[in-house]
């Protein structure tokens, strides 16, 4: 395998695990505000976070391109704190792989949270457990299954990141490089027997990490009662 | 000031509004009677700080405001407990940890262990199952240990027995009553079942249709005419007793209720003070002592009250000593026999229902 694979190869895991680490940070709060909101217009939010799922991935490169740029607010405070330049680099990937795959993490978790039964909390209220400690004793224990799920999701979906990433980072090998733009060079310049290797890890990479979910799923018979 | 004192204005589903006003006593059992939707739930959530009630609503306890237009004590910090119908046994812990959560989060260490509220509700051998595992029953008497290990000021419950059979709701009755008593813990009891309420309460509000109708002692409300219990099917008064001899000839306990004696099927040990709850039905009555009736009870009392009761029947009051027995008799029966307001009868008992020990002082 080629130094440059094998950058590919290191970036796009450190994209995805970093990615995740944010998604889950940022997706359990506003998974969890989601599934206890009862006013219509927090709809508008969930429609917000599913957009990446139908949306082409060009759409959403070409708008954080033009959010990144030196010449926007973001992309000019940026410079001012880093001192470096947003658009191309591995900071404005790691920014769009969280949008690209918020619904990911957010998705599964909403859906897990929305199932701890409100009579729960209310108990644990009673017997002195305030908010976070809720969440901490009662629903995390409960939900523990579904941050497996959406962290895998978020992590194998960055993974597969293609659209964004070609439009945001461009293609720079060792800071931007990530696997399928690598893969994309392969087969661009007809290197097939490279292009396989890169393919075909990534398909058997799906592959066994979505087997192993469906799998876990199958064998538990965790059920959550009142 | 040292009970609990409710204002409350509170919207429920359909229209639905429970609107009270009323001190509830700070000490022993209260129970919350109404039928279905009368608001009893929603009475207990707002105690507990669950649901929200309007601007304007007040609640206090012991002195300390828990609602008012400028106080909201959150759930977590009022320190009461709450054992809800479907005993809510959180899954993911067994047993012994479930009663942990409640322990280690208790604001100190005033209320019961937790080995005197393993072995009042007999939960030894259960310490390490599932919830999922336990019968309904089992699944409750965790609920009430848990609570209890909260160390709560009030203990809130709601229809606790409803959904056990009657041995297991016999059992935790039994042992929510020796814990009131031993650990001097208020206590709101929700039901719609006026025996259960008979067995354990103290103090009875009724409620209907949001509003609160009658308050005061059991033993009081029971025995009154110009309640809504009166009119019910099962109305029953309820008087005390002590508990004088068994008679094992028979099999019968008796039972001196006022310097009278009244014979009772139930053995119990002698010396014990014990509610009877004594249906209208079963009580009948006479101008003359019968001589030759196969009714056991017969005791001398005085009419003290009289109101129809639908169209066919009517409802006597009957003083015996300081208490009262009521009388369902068809009016058919009260117009030939001329009853007045007064007049001393014999009640003759067909029926009379041992209730459980009770604490009540005999005045």
């Amino acid at each position: 395998m080629s130094a440059a694979e094998l950058d590919a190869i290191y970036l796009t895991i450190a994209l995805a695990t970093i990615t995740t680490v944010l998604l889950l940070l940022l997706g359990t709060p506003l998974a969890w505000w989601l599934s206890r909101q009862k006013a219509n217009w927090s709809a508008l939010v969930e429609a917000l976070v599913a957009m990446p799922l139908i949306l082409p991935p060009t759409v959403l490169g070409f708008y954080l391109l033009l959010l990144f740029a030196p010449d926007t607010a973001l992309g000019s405070a940026w410079e001012r704190l880093t001192g470096t330049r947003l658009a191309f680099s591995f900071s404005a990937l790691v920014i769009g792989s969280v949008v690209y795959s918020l619904p990911f993490v957010v998705q599964p978790l909403q859906a897990a949270f929305q199932r701890v039964p409100q009579n729960l909390l209310n108990v644990a209220a009673t017997l002195g457990a305030g908010p976070f400690d809720q969440f901490r004793s009662v629903v995390l224990p409960l939900t523990r299954r579904s941050f497996v799920t959406a962290a895998s999701l978020g992590f194998a979906h960055t993974v597969g990141e293609f659209g964004v990433v070609l439009m945001i980072g461009g293609n720079i090998p060792g800071e931007t490089q990530v696997l399928s733009i690598a893969l994309y060079d392969y087969v661009e310049s007809l290197q097939f027997a490279e292009a396989h290797r890169l393919a075909g890890g990534l398909v058997v990479f799906s592959l066994v990490l979505l087997f192993l979910l469906y799998r876990r799923d199958r064998q538990e018979s965790w059920r959550v009662q009142a | 000031m040292n009970g609990l004192s409710l204002r409350l204005d509170c919207p429920g589903e359909n229209d639905f509004r429970l609107q009270l006003d009323c001190q509830l006593p700070g000490t022993g059992i209260t129970a919350i009677y109404g039928p279905s939707g009368s608001g009893k739930s929603t009475l207990l959530d707002c105690v507990a700080g669950l649901r929200q009630a309007a601007a304007g609503s007040l609640v206090s306890f012991r002195g300390k405001r828990w609602l008012a237009p400028d106080a909201l004590v959150p759930p977590w910090q009022r320190r009461v407990a709450y054992v809800f119908q479907d005993a809510r046994l959180f899954p993911h812990l067994n047993v012994q940890q479930n009663l942990d959560f409640a322990a280690s989060r208790r604001a100190d260490d005033n209320g019961a262990s937790m080995p005197q509220v393993i072995s009042a509700l007999a939960l030894e051998d259960l310490l390490q199952r599932e919830p999922a595992g336990l019968s309904a029953g089992q699944k409750q008497r965790v609920a009430i240990a848990r609570a209890l290990l909260s160390a709560p000021q009030l203990l809130l419950l709601d229809e606790p027995v409803a959904n056990l059979d009657h041995a297991a709701a016999h059992q935790c009755l039994a042992c929510l009553q020796q814990l009131a008593r031993q650990l001097d813990l208020p206590m709101l009891y929700v039901s719609h079942d006026i025996e259960e309420v008979s067995q354990l309460a103290d103090h009875l509000v009724l409620l209907e249709q949001g509003r609160l109708v009658d308050r005061g002692p059991l033993l009081d409300l029971c025995g009154r005419l110009d309640t809504r219990l009166s009119r019910e099917e099962q109305a029953a008064a309820i008087v005390l007793g002590t508990v004088l001899r068994h008679d094992p000839e028979y099999g019968l306990t008796e039972l001196e209720v006022e310097g009278e004696i009244l014979l009772v099927g139930q053995q119990q040990a002698p010396g014990q003070s014990r509610r009877l709850r004594i249906p209208a039905r079963d009580v009948s009555v006479c101008r003359q002592r019968p001589l030759d009736s196969s009714i056991l009870n017969i005791l001398p009392v005085t009419l003290t009250q009289l109101e129809a009761d639908g169209e066919a029947r009517v409802m006597l009051r009957l003083a015996l000593g300081a208490q009262y027995l009521l009388a369902r008799i068809t009016r058919k029966s009260a117009s030939r026999l001329q009853l007045q307001v007064g007049d001393r009868l014999f009640a003759q008992i067909k029926s009379a229902a041992l209730l459980m020990e009770s604490a009540d002082q005999h005045e």
